[in-house]
């Protein structure tokens, strides 16, 4: 069975309807999902500021990484959490979505950054701690950090408008591929 | 009595050049949102030392000192980003409920921001109390009403 037709079961199943037509529990998901910006990407981007130097320079950086990332992490279980929900609700939309299918990207780049720096960069931060402006390695996973969540944020923004959609044709050929699209042959 | 105003700010150029572009809005809208993630996280991460979480090993003044330039640069992102977007869709604000409520709640927070929950910050030590809870707990109340009326907007069309 192909990614395709497992979603397009999936979206038949009647859950994904309901959720999908409701009037309020979908507008409420997508609300909570955006809010939640503020709490999950916000703390992030403190961080990331105090890895640049730009910020809280004169805190040490282990009191932003043992003290606000568990508020970050909470931000990432409801951002997660809405995410899979609103996804269940239009599954096929979403995954011909040249929008979606860059911001999975971009979240799987993210991850990895995010997994870098907390096997390797982490692992020296005694020796950095307390420093105003840290290290190189630092100061690169927090640009690669905040140019992922920008890209998440904003590709996220625009998987609402549909002028790259399947269904509006004709799109340039790369579109079409990049979508995965499947067009009636003629 | 308002509406003819919200008619002149749709009709200036500046509301039909967005409203006549296809991706204007759109990418206006995504770096109102980049302000939201800066705005929020320089928003909360005093509001959570004010409570008694996050950065609690600092004293408040210091953390509140810390984020001042990014709570500034956070509202002047929103504001003007904000600002374009109402003027390419004025009149359909004009009618919208939620464009109300946020509207009339954004000054509130705005003042209660930067008069008084700054200020007091400023000049608090390590202990929280519940002076500093109430404090944040009417900012984070005031921030999320703005926010949660503004995508509310959308949706109440």
């Amino acid at each position: 069975m192909s990614m395709l037709s497992a979603l397009e079961w999936l979206a038949n199943t009647p859950w994904s309807i309901a959720l999908h037509e409701s009037l309020y529990v979908w507008p409420f998901a997508e609300s909570l999902h955006v809010l939640t910006l503020a709490l999950f990407v916000g703390t992030a981007v403190m961080l990331d500021l105090r890895l640049l130097g730009a910020a809280f320079r004169s805190i040490p950086v282990s009191e932003l990484t043992n003290r606000l990332l568990p508020w970050t992490r909470a931000g990432f279980a409801v951002m997660a959490t809405t995410g899979v929900l609103l996804f269940y609700a239009t599954p096929v939309t979403y995954y011909q979505s040249i929008f979606f299918r860059v911001k999975v990207v971009l979240l799987v780049a993210a991850g990895i950054n995010v997994f870098v720096f907390h096997t390797r960069t982490m692992r020296t931060m005694a020796t950095w701690d307390a420093q105003a402006t840290p290290p190189r390695a630092a100061r690169i996973a927090a640009i690669v950090s905040l140019v992922a969540w920008t890209g998440v944020v904003v590709s996220g923004r625009m998987v609402a408008y549909n002028w790259f959609a399947c269904d509006i044709q004709p799109q340039p050929a790369w579109v079409n591929w990049a979508s995965g699209c499947i067009l009636p042959t003629p | 009595m308002l509406l003819p105003f919200f008619e002149w700010c749709e009709a200036t150029w500046l509301g039909q050049l967005i409203r006549d572009s296809v991706w204007a809005f759109p990418v206006i809208e995504a770096v109102h949102l980049l302000g939201l993630c800066l705005l929020g996280g320089a928003v909360l991460i005093v509001d959570l030392r004010l409570l008694g979480y996050g950065l609690r090993n600092q004293p408040i003044a210091h953390v509140a000192r810390g984020a001042r330039p990014w709570l500034g640069a956070g509202v002047t992102v929103m504001l003007s980003t904000g600002f374009l977007l109402f003027m390419s869709e004025a009149v359909k604000c004009y009618h919208n409920p939620s464009f109300w409520v946020k509207i009339t709640t954004l000054p509130v927070a705005l003042a209660f921001t930067f008069a008084v929950r700054q200020p007091m910050a400023m000049r608090d030590g390590f202990e929280t109390s519940w002076r500093s809870r109430a404090l944040a707990t009417v900012s984070i109340g005031l921030w999320f009403t703005v926010a949660a009326a503004g995508r509310w907007i959308g949706f109440s069309s």
